[in-house]
């Protein structure tokens, strides 16, 4: 698949139509939609018509914007007027959005091509798709494997050459993940970087909006259109989008990069050599490696499973079958919420509103969901002290490359294991990106994480550069 | 930190608005123990002289001018509802009838 970059270039300079490209990526789907579950919705009309809009602004010598003629694969879970957006449940199986998201509307206005919606793990609860209310998505590399989540439609519409670029959204991992397992570049941001105006809620002090691509200099692309304030959502930082393709190719001479024994530890051996070898690449780059231990990071599970489910149980307390989405009726209206709620969600998602009502509920606050905010507290000072050594620090994006379906699902604390390695990045608010580097068991690919602090975007975007050169693709 | 019963379980059900079978209440309360019991690495702690995090960068009111600005229309919104009624969202009855 050609790059974003290269695809924006062309249809600029009229030497490819944004129709042509379309039809390309449309034809993929078509062929393979079918057994791999990536998209619950295409929306062909839509997507036709805004290629043909970018052809036409290029036919009139006008620049049609960075991502010009690129088509993009959308997260099921952020709002697209008139398209049917799911969260991959059934409470809102049906419901179309009556307004954009502001990550929609940037793309469009920069020339991109959104031609779909992607299948999630419910309400983006869960590390493999397989909470999705919809079917898992199967991962393009090996159909019998999990893509990873919650975003895995979005990773693996990537990786089967679908669309060069994606979004996703990350709480816990939801992005890097699914991009370690599907072979792809994910990025999270810095908490407030982009816009959730028009992201489905999961838990507002964690989720956060990102991309995915197949090269790092796609990624920084994309990021550099979405990115920037937005009076509609009041956790916007105010500051316009950072400059980062100019920077992709920076490299990491001079830095000093951590490697974290708790970013490794637990993982499994091809994981370990990974992560070691990207090490080695990066001090062979100029960078100086030291080896560190953050032994805080340890608590980001246990304060991540209380701190997202209890916002969860708040955000999706508007499930009530009044406004929008499904209703099931009954005598009186508590009767209609409740026969609504409960046919509507699915076991995961009724697993976390219970556990986050459980831990707000009086008596239990302090002993859990306080204890948690002040866990929180000290992951944020403990990264702090790090980076007072160190520019960025580096570790693996999951313990183990994609696993198969089943393995994990009926045993929710086994699944959240997933998530250990990103949790930490998301409580802090800052960034961290996934890499591919080098493969592992049944030549599946494996993900390096670089984490910066908040900010640090351009400087992750260099470093995983480094990577993905040492790694091969240059 | 006592182990969590299927009481207590049966009654966070009842405030999250989710009807659960017997089936669903003793899974959940055998898979919800289990998250309560890892979380304990973090009961153990002495974090008395920390103070709560919320938010990452700590949420301030953000002000705009007090002025009228278009917004979406009304009739597009309900269209969306399972049921309205002369441009209100309608509810089976809340009230019962007058004594």
């Amino acid at each position: 698949m050609t790059t974003a970059l290269s695809i924006a270039r062309d249809v600029n300079a009229g030497e490819r139509s944004a129709s042509s490209v379309l039809a390309a990526s449309l034809a993929i789907v078509a062929a393979r939609n079918e057994e791999l579950n990536v998209f619950l919705h295409v929306d062909h009309e839509g997507a036709t018509a805004m290629a043909a809009a970018v052809d036409e602004r290029v036919a009139q010598g006008l620049n049609a914007g960075p991502l010009a003629g690129v088509p993009i694969a959308i997260k099921d879970n952020m709002c697209q007027t008139g398209i049917p957006t799911t969260c991959s449940s059934r409470i809102l199986d049906g419901w179309r959005p009556p307004y954009n998201a502001t990550v929609i509307d940037r793309l469009i206005a920069a020339g991109a091509v959104p031609v779909g919606k992607t299948n999630l793990d419910e309400f983006a609860m869960g590390s493999s798709t397989e909470t999705s209310a919809f079917g898992p998505t199967r991962n393009p590399l090996d159909p019998t494997r999990v893509p990873g989540g919650s975003s895995g439609g979005s990773a693996a519409a990537v990786a089967a050459g679908m669309t060069p670029l994606s979004l996703g959204s990350d709480t816990g991992g939801s992005i890097r993940q699914p991009a370690a397992l599907c072979g792809v570049v994910g990025m999270k941001p810095t908490y407030g970087l982009v816009s959730r105006y028009g992201l489905i809620a999961f838990a507002s002090s964690l989720d956060q909006i990102g991309p995915f691509a197949a090269t790092v200099t796609d990624s920084a692309l994309l990021l550099e259109v979405i990115a920037g304030h937005d009076p509609r959502d009041t956790t916007s930082l105010p500051e316009p989008s950072p400059v980062l393709v100019a920077h992709v190719n920076d490299g990491v001479a001079g830095k000093r990069i951590g490697l974290v024994r708790e970013l490794v530890e637990g993982a499994d051996e091809d994981v370990v050599n990974a992560v070691n070898s990207a090490a080695e690449a990066l001090r062979a780059a100029g960078a100086t490696i030291v080896e560190l231990s953050i032994p805080e990071l340890r608590l980001g599970l246990s304060a991540y499973y209380l701190i997202a489910p209890a916002e969860a149980s708040s955000n999706l307390a508007r499930y009530d079958g009044v406004r929008f989405g499904l209703r099931v009726n009954g005598d009186d209206v508590t009767a209609m919420m409740e026969a609504t709620r409960t046919a509507g969600f699915g076991a995961e998602v009724k697993r976390r509103i219970m556990l986050g009502t459980y831990a707000l509920s009086a008596g239990y606050f302090d002993a859990y969901y306080g204890q948690a905010l002040k866990v929180r507290t000290l992951m944020i000072d403990a990264f702090r002290r790090a980076y007072d050594h160190v520019d960025l620090l580096l570790g693996a994006t999951t313990p183990s490359v994609a696993f198969a379906f089943g393995a994990k699902s009926h045993d929710p604390m086994a699944m959240y294991l997933s998530d250990v390695f990103t949790i930490p990045t998301n409580l802090a608010g800052e960034a961290a990106i996934s890499v591919p580097f080098a493969t592992g068991e049944a030549g599946l690919p494996i993900g390096v994480q670089i984490l910066g602090p908040g900010r640090s975007e351009a400087q992750l975007f260099a470093a995983a550069r480094v990577l993905e050169i040492a790694d091969g693709r240059p | 930190m006592a182990e969590l019963t299927r009481s207590e379980v049966a009654y966070v059900a009842k405030l999250a608005r989710l009807t659960l079978s017997d089936e669903e209440l003793d899974l959940f309360t055998v898979q919800l123990g289990k998250i309560l019991i890892h979380a304990q690495d973090m009961s153990a702690l002495d974090l008395s002289e920390l103070l709560p995090t919320a938010h990452p960068f700590g949420l301030v009111n953000v002000l705009r001018a007090d002025e009228v600005r278009p917004s979406l229309d009304r009739d597009v919104v309900l269209a969306e509802a399972p049921d309205a009624h002369e441009g209100r969202f309608a509810v089976p009855r809340i009230l019962g009838e007058a004594p």
